[in-house]
């Protein structure tokens, strides 16, 4: 039975477990979720994923939400096929952990307050708060200096290799850089653009974005 | 001694390490922080953690930041050992702790935060608390926890019905909480309440409450 992602393609979070399916080869079924229309807080879906959010994903009749918990799962029932995205040792899986966690509590919510006050809130044809979005412009510099003196010494995130860690990036710097106008944040910085060129170059990557357009 | 903990033991992201170390009956050693002294944003502690933020697990020559990461590296490294926090046997048990780890990080957490923080840490530096800020988070608490009451009116914890990681990190920001004027948020749901009273007895949390005196007089 193929796994069923819950999800727009065109949403982040959706993404972020898309890019790793197709990062591991494994075939899927997207159901869109109209989130415009509010499906996403209807009793039906409630009943999927309590909190009202995409993704969900049912593989078979295991049900699973939160996006970081179904990258792992999806990474640990098929360590065997693709490439290795979870790191092979104790310590390296450990630093694996450590990088998502930093994307999940360090980077994500900056990037996504920032994309909300210059992007979505405008966009809805509400005012975004400037100064706000610039606070976070400002903490992100300092956040993106730790990526490059990071990205200094190791090729990606977690080490050697591309993992989790890096995916799990993948969509909020996008929207920094193609949408929000904050290039700038990666082209400043050496290492932070060379690995940014690699995973955005990746086939993986491409085809989300393919699938999203 | 091999296992050496950067922090301070009131601190909530120490204390769930500290939790999970007696879980697993680890011997480690406490290095205190002196976040008072801005110790943790300064080179010598910035060369371990360069976010500046506590807790940091050494292992020997192996460092470690970011507390859930520090907390799954360390039920991992001892899964044959103490209480099986990651399910670790079983894919589906340990993607679903994995799951509510998330939601913890994700829901709970930011809501819970931001009362605690106002209501302890605020007038520790002489600032006054901000109850509009208080109100906002309990009403986003209580949407939270009308979900944990659903989901714990099925299953004994939060992943199934075994204590793992996934409850372990609720501990902390709940045991400060409930010094709050609003513990009646987890009093009155009473599977919330069945579940916080079996978590926050087991001895392991016990040993690290005593160190947690936020708020006493």
């Amino acid at each position: 039975m193929v796994m069923k992602v819950y999800g727009p393609v065109r949403a982040a979070c959706p993404q972020r477990v898309l890019a790793c399916l197709v990062e591991k080869g494994v075939e899927f079924e997207v159901v869109h979720v109209d989130l415009d229309s509010g499906e996403q807080k209807r009793p039906d879906f409630l009943l999927r994923q309590p909190f009202g959010q995409v993704p969900v994903v049912e593989d078979g009749d295991f049900r699973l939400f939160e996006s970081r918990a179904i990258i792992r799962y999806i990474a640990a029932k098929y360590a065997e096929q693709g490439p290795d995205l979870l790191g092979k040792s104790l310590e390296e899986k450990a630093v694996v952990d450590q990088w998502l966690e930093v994307e999940a509590h360090n980077f994500n919510e900056l990037v996504y307050t920032l994309v909300l006050q210059l992007l979505i809130l405008p966009r809805m044809g509400e005012r975004g708060d400037l100064a706000l979005a610039h606070t976070c412009e400002q903490k992100l510099e300092k956040v993106f200096d730790v990526y490059e003196q990071r990205l200094s010494k190791s090729r990606y995130l977690a080490g050697d290799s591309f993992t989790l860690a890096d995916l799990s990036h993948l969509l909020a710097i996008r929207n920094l850089v193609k949408e929000a106008g904050m290039a700038h944040l990666v082209t400043e910085r050496k290492s932070v653009s060379a690995w940014w060129e690699d995973i955005s170059n990746r086939a993986a990557w491409k085809k989300v974005m393919e699938l999203a357009s | 001694m091999a296992l050496k903990l950067h922090g301070f033991p009131m601190s909530t992201c120490t204390t769930c390490i500290l939790t999970c170390l007696h879980e697993k009956g680890l011997d480690f050693e406490l290095v205190p922080v002196n976040l008072f002294a801005g110790e943790h944003k300064q080179p010598p502690f910035l060369s371990k953690n360069p976010f500046g933020q506590i807790p940091v697990l050494e292992d020997g020559e192996f460092t470690l930041f970011e507390s859930r990461a520090i907390t799954a590296y360390l039920a991992e490294k001892y899964k044959e050992t103490g209480c099986d926090l990651l399910r670790h046997n079983d894919l589906k048990e340990a993607a679903l702790v994995k799951v509510w780890l998330e939601v913890e990080s994700q829901h709970y957490y930011p809501a819970i935060y931001q009362i605690v923080h106002q209501f302890f840490a605020l007038p520790l530096q002489g600032k006054t608390a901000d109850q509009a800020i208080i109100d906002v988070n309990l009403e986003k608490l209580g949407k939270v926890l009308d979900v944990y009451e659903a989901r714990l009116g099925t299953t004994k914890c939060l992943a199934g019905d075994f204590y793992s990681l996934a409850d372990l990190h609720h501990l902390s920001y709940t045991y400060y909480f409930m010094k709050t004027p609003w513990a009646s948020l987890i009093n009155s749901r009473p599977n919330v309440k069945t579940w916080w009273e079996d978590i926050s007895s087991r001895p392991a949390f016990k040993k690290v409450a005593e160190g947690m005196t936020f708020g006493d007089n």
